[in-house]
């Protein structure tokens, strides 16, 4: 037997959709100059964020984020039935810290730059089966505490490749809630892990795309809807070539999305910014969602949208070993409330 | 996607060889050039500067090394040297500057896990290849040398 909400191979639709009651940005300098500079509510100049180090200063960010939308929800964290946050760190420090100080339950989650999408879906979830009122979530990421885990020293003198992106600073806080006034989720779609082969670290685009594509196309199959149901499908964090790939793939596949297609990572830079092909990290999907994307949809410019996370699964010591990065890619429905 | 995976791994590749833009060789030669070039003149002047203060040929190359090692060290310290090493690519790697940048800077970013595990441990991360094999490079030379001469 069917589960009663499951459409098709990978979808579930929620009978009362759950509401983004309320969401929170902060990011760092070089995001808040960017063009999206003012769609966010905080923006700090300090990447080390009065702490000793720039991993104390990411979770910092996330715990004023988080507290922040708690706040814009009227709610007090009493009221918060579940906790679903991660980041990029070994063992998603940032989040663990975060859920100590907040004394919430607390359910610790990883989908590499996936997590805002899939703690948005697992949220939806949680509401409409009736086992939470108020869902707490929070993503965050840092450029020089990703790069210290994943590459080089921040100052080491190395030449990126054009097509290497740049991990945003930032953190995103977001309450779900079974009733109430915003934005709805209805649908979710949760991906399979996909590897086409990809092996350069650099070249996270291309090793998310397959992913993004293939998640996109079962969506689409499985509700049986087309491109012209949605305003705006966006990825999280693909970046131009990225971005480039996926548009491809689906065109090779029968689904042209391309005039409604954008990228979380192409809009969070300018060029000029030197971030080469855009935003990467937890934070570049989940700033932009809950900074411009839930924005827009408020003035009324998107109705319906596809908005889809998605996460590059490598650690230092899988490049290094020679394995493949495959990628992740979840798919949310979000119209508008 | 209903083809064999292998395949599609291919046809994949193909697709992403063929998107992935170009690194601009001609610029980032040109850059090496330029900046290695202009920090081996910086070294001759200094050379001749400590030679004209009447040092002798090896103890002014010593004199030379060690003042491009600290500059390097303080260019990284004030975070300039990665800026600079965007245009100069190898033309910063390459030359003694480069060495000091790979062991100053992970210095300063690992001082946060303390001085044993952190500094300590993590100060050749990137400068501990080029002494392992220029170290064993050096060992094979000799072994030759001794044989063959």
């Amino acid at each position: 037997m069917v589960a009663p909400k499951k459409i098709g191979a990978q979808t579930r639709w929620f009978q009362n959709p759950p509401v983004i009651l309320a969401r929170a940005t902060i990011v760092g300098e070089k995001e808040g100059m960017g063009p999206l500079g003012h769609t966010f509510d905080k923006i700090i100049t300090d990447s080390y964020y009065h702490e000793k180090s720039w991993e104390k200063a990411e979770q910092r960010m996330l715990q004023e984020a988080m507290q922040m939308a708690v706040e814009r929800a009227g709610l007090s964290l009493k009221d918060i039935d579940f906790m679903l946050a991660g980041d990029l760190l070994n063992q998603i420090i940032s989040a663990n810290y975060t859920a100590r100080n907040l004394e919430v339950p607390f359910i610790g989650l990883y989908g590499a730059c996936a997590t805002l999408y899939e703690s948005m879906a697992l949220g939806a979830m949680l509401i409409d089966g009736g086992f939470a009122e108020y869902i707490l979530i929070g993503v965050s990421s840092h450029y020089a505490t990703a790069e210290r885990q994943y590459r080089f020293p921040v100052e080491q003198g190395a030449q990126r490749p054009l097509y290497a992106q740049w991990t945003v600073t930032g953190a995103a806080g977001m309450v779900l809630a079974r009733q109430g006034a915003g934005p709805v989720i209805t649908h979710a779609t949760i991906g399979k892990v996909v590897d086409l082969g990809q092996q350069d670290p650099m070249n996270m685009g291309a090793a998310m795309a397959p992913a993004a594509a293939d998640t996109i196309m079962y969506h689409f199959v499985d509700t049986g809807r087309t491109i012209d149901n949605y305003d705006l499908v966006i990825t999280g964090d693909l970046g131009t070539y990225g971005k480039e790939l996926a548009q491809r793939i689906l065109i090779n596949n029968g689904y042209d999305i391309t005039p409604r297609f954008a990228d979380c990572g192409v809009l969070v830079y300018a060029p000029e910014q030197d971030a080469h092909a855009g935003g990467s990290g937890c934070a570049c999907a989940a700033v932009v969602t809950c900074g411009y994307l839930l924005q827009e949809m408020q003035k009324g410019n998107y109705q319906h949208v596809l908005g889809v996370g998605t996460g590059a699964l490598l650690s230092p010591c899988s490049s290094l070993q020679g394995e493949n990065i495959p990628g992740i890619a979840h798919a949310v429905v979000i119209e508008a409330g | 996607m209903a083809q064999p995976l292998e395949i599609q791994k291919k046809q994949y590749k193909k697709l992403v060889d063929e998107i992935k833009p170009r690194p601009p060789v001609i610029r980032n030669t040109l850059g090496a050039f330029i900046f290695g070039g202009l920090i081996a003149l910086i070294g001759q002047f200094m050379l001749n500067f400590f030679q004209g203060q009447g040092l002798s040929i090896n103890d002014a190359g010593a004199a030379t090394s060690s003042t491009l090692i600290f500059l390097a060290a303080l260019f990284t310290g004030l975070g300039i040297y990665d800026e600079i090493a965007k245009y100069g690519g190898a033309g910063t790697i390459v030359p003694i500057t480069g060495f000091a940048n790979s062991m100053v800077s992970p210095a300063m970013e690992y001082r946060t896990e303390g001085f044993v595990l952190g500094v300590g441990a993590k100060l050749f991360t990137i400068a501990g290849p080029v002494l392992v094999f220029g170290i064993f490079s050096a060992w094979l030379a000799a072994l030759l040398y001794y044989f063959f001469r």
